[in-house]
């Protein structure tokens, strides 16, 4: 993110052009592959085992190889820096012929190299989502039914089976990409035949669910926060947990709207228009429980809520731009302009990430059994939730006013709001600051945390803060409730007061 | 904070392979179909598709490989049969004949290859030819190599006491590169004419 923002300040060449495209494609990469989706994975590998009552996941060793391939093929991806040519200049979807194109010769060159770590990350996400599926599919807790699973397993669910179905498409495009590349077939190469546009179907299929694999466990974790830090149920728990599955079905049927300029044919681009609108119902269905679980409810005002809220205040922002971009004149004009850069911005950074920031604040006292500041996570989140409005709302009028996507020269008239989008992307550097010092030193030397800091309902929050190894090992509890009880007096497991009791001597 | 702890009820641990497997599968049959899928494009696009001086594919051998093929699904049955009446030495049996199989399959489709007159590079039809064989055919390798593992397994005592979930996964798998390959077998050799 930072070099990001170092390079939008300047009106001309900081850095010259090629290193520019160098950096915005692993930019992208590296934000999506090495920070999203190892965060994400580590949060599910902490959260499903404690929320479903598993002791571990179903194939630890599994586990443990997709783990191991981050480093690996972060290392490639970061080495290619290195390698004569620079790294892969051709954005981060890498579309044929330009990406096809090696102008020095070498056998090993900067898209070789993305190519390959690209298919090493889609072999480590889907040992990780067998893991995962398998996991919540058959080691749940006595009595625990598909609807009392807590919303973040629903939704880790969904988005492990888009993950499923989506990943082997790109890992296939990746494979044949990289044949062009160093073999010399022709499968995208429009003088041998090939057809690049298939490539873009591939590369598409996956990589728009992939959106959806960032933010449906974000919608589990808002679904989990709002409705322990309001102290009400969840509004319509079955319709939030069907919805996941129904923005699995539709996420898969929507790609084509990344590239209605391609050539595509008339009536697909309107059938994919279709499908693209249809899924803000699901994602509707989902924003408006959440609005009637805050209303009336007893909140919170602490850091995980802050965070929440304000991931949904622009997850809601990002959604009405969404709707923009999805009708095809819309998405014609402003097509590879800033406005789809800030609508993606919102989703990832906005949403995405500040509620991963709200997951970290809200289980850090169970697994490191030490509580955070309060002080300095909400210097944090006013620092994040400012800085990210003003980095990527001014790119919503610069798309608007015609400024393209991936240039580091630009037209005076776009000055202001590019000077704009700078400071904030700065702030949002300084805001990692307070964060990590919060981390690192309330993990040391913080004041212990209680069991149950947040009088949250989970079975994670019956195991001792830090849980140990195994969770509960044999004594599993008997799931007897819904998950999100608060307010009615039900106990969620059978004998609940010794669980609470027991963990209490032990901590 | 689960990280180490592998050495707990492996009775439990076996239950899920299969679960596991299935689940893998579901996602392995999604980059045939890409790929499935990205020949038929090419193909129907395709202005003139068969390299110069190609006139067709032969399809005696790759026919008779097909034959080969699920006849072996069939032997794989009747081994499993074999296991599920505790008759070991049939089951090793069937298998073998199984493993057998399978290597006459790649043997053959490895005598088609060095008959042939285009090569990987040979324009899209070239490309997509030999992915399609060749990634096929690496499956059916890591069959044949899976059915080793299991052959050897097989000869630990006592490793059958609910246990065979390793045979049924092999032979899911097995039945699934069988039905891959009639996929292909209609794509590649039946459909010529374009």
């Amino acid at each position: 993110m930072i070099m990001r923002g170092e390079l939008i300040t300047p009106e001309n060449d900081l850095v010259d052009r090629t290193v520019y495209n160098g950096l915005y494609t692993m930019h992208g990469t590296i934000m999506l592959f090495m920070f999203i989706f190892p965060v994400l994975n580590g949060l599910n590998n902490l959260l499903i085992p404690t929320m479903i009552g598993a002791p571990d996941m179903a194939f630890p060793r599994l586990n443990a190889v997709a783990f191991w391939l981050v480093p690996i093929f972060g290392v490639i991806l970061i080495s290619s820096f290195l390698l004569p040519g620079g790294p892969a200049n051709s954005g981060w979807w890498s579309y044929p012929p330009v990406s096809t194109q090696n102008p020095l010769g070498n056998l090993v060159s900067g898209e070789g190299m993305w190519l390959t770590a690209v298919a090493l990350s889609g072999v480590s996400s889907i040992m990780g989502a067998v893991n995962f599926v398998t996991t919540i599919i058959r080691m749940r807790a006595p009595g625990m039914t598909f609807f009392r699973m807590p919303i973040f397993i629903w939704t880790a669910w969904a988005a492990q089976s888009l993950q499923l179905i989506g990943l082997p498409a790109l890992t296939g495009g990746a494979i044949m990409l990289l044949f062009d590349l160093v073999v010399g077939t022709s499968f995208f190469q429009p003088d041998g035949g090939g057809d690049p546009v298939l490539y873009q179907h591939f590369f598409w299929f996956y990589s728009h669910p992939a959106v959806y694999v960032i933010i449906l466990p974000v919608f589990g974790i808002f679904s989990e926060l709002f409705s322990a830090h309001s102290r009400k149920p969840l509004f319509g728990y079955a319709f939030v947990a069907l919805a996941s599955f129904a923005i699995v079905f539709l996420g898969l049927i929507v790609w084509v709207h990344h590239f209605f300029p391609s050539g595509v044919p008339e009536w697909m681009r309107n059938l994919f228009m279709v499908t693209t609108m249809l899924i803000s119902v699901p994602t509707g269905v989902k924003v408006f429980a959440w609005l009637a679980t805050i209303w009336g409810g007893k909140l919170r005002l602490n850091t995980p809520m802050l965070f929440s809220l304000g991931g949904l205040f622009n997850f809601v922002f990002a959604g009405v731009t969404g709707i923009m971009l999805a009708t095809v004149p819309i998405d014609i004009h402003v097509n590879n302009t800033y406005f789809v850069v800030g609508h993606f911005h919102y989703v990832i950074y906005g949403a995405a990430v500040m509620g991963i920031y709200a997951a970290i604040y809200h289980w850090f006292p169970k697994f490191t059994g030490r509580m955070y500041y309060e002080g300095l996570g909400k210097l944090h989140f006013f620092l994040t939730f400012i800085g990210t409005n003003l980095n990527f709302f001014p790119m919503h009028p610069l798309g608007l006013m015609g400024m393209p996507r991936r240039v580091s020269s630009y037209d005076p008239e776009f000055t202001f709001w590019n000077v704009v989008a700078s400071l904030g992307s700065f702030l949002l550097g300084v805001s990692i600051i307070p964060f990590l010092i919060n981390m690192i030193s309330s993990w040391v030397r913080g004041p212990q945390a209680p069991q149950n800091p947040w009088n949250a309902i989970g079975l994670e929050w019956l195991l001792p803060s830090p849980p140990p190894a195994e969770n509960f090992e044999e004594n599993v509890p008997t799931v007897i409730s819904g998950p999100y009880g608060y307010g009615t007096g039900k106990p969620l497991v059978e004998n609940q007061s010794a669980y609470e009791n027991q963990s209490l001597l032990e901590a | 904070m689960e990280s180490t702890g592998t050495h707990h009820n492996q009775g439990m641990h076996a239950n899920h392979n299969l679960t596991g497997f299935i689940i893998f599968l579901c996602s392995e049959s999604v980059i045939f179909l890409a790929f499935f899928s990205g020949y038929a494009l090419l193909k129907l696009n395709a202005l003139d598709w068969l390299p110069h001086g190609v006139e067709g594919l032969e399809w005696q051998t790759p026919l008779i490989n097909t034959f080969v093929l699920v006849s072996s699904s069939g032997t794989i049955y009747l081994a499993e049969r074999q296991m599920a009446r505790h008759n070991v030495w049939g089951f090793r049996g069937w298998w073998l004949a199984t493993m057998a199989l399978g290597g006459y399959f790649l043997w053959g489709q490895a005598v088609e290859w060095s008959g042939l007159k285009f090569g990987f590079t040979s324009g899209t039809f070239g490309g997509t030819f030999y992915l399609l064989t060749g990634f096929h055919g690496l499956h059916v390798l890591t069959g044949v190599l899976l059915m080793a593992l299991m052959l050897g397994k097989s000869f630990i005592p006592n490793n059958y006491k609910g246990g065979e979930q390793g045979i049924q996964a092999t032979s899911l798998f097995w039945h699934f590169v069988d039905v891959i390959w009639i996929i292909l077998f209609v794509l590649i050799y039946v459909w010529q004419r374009s």
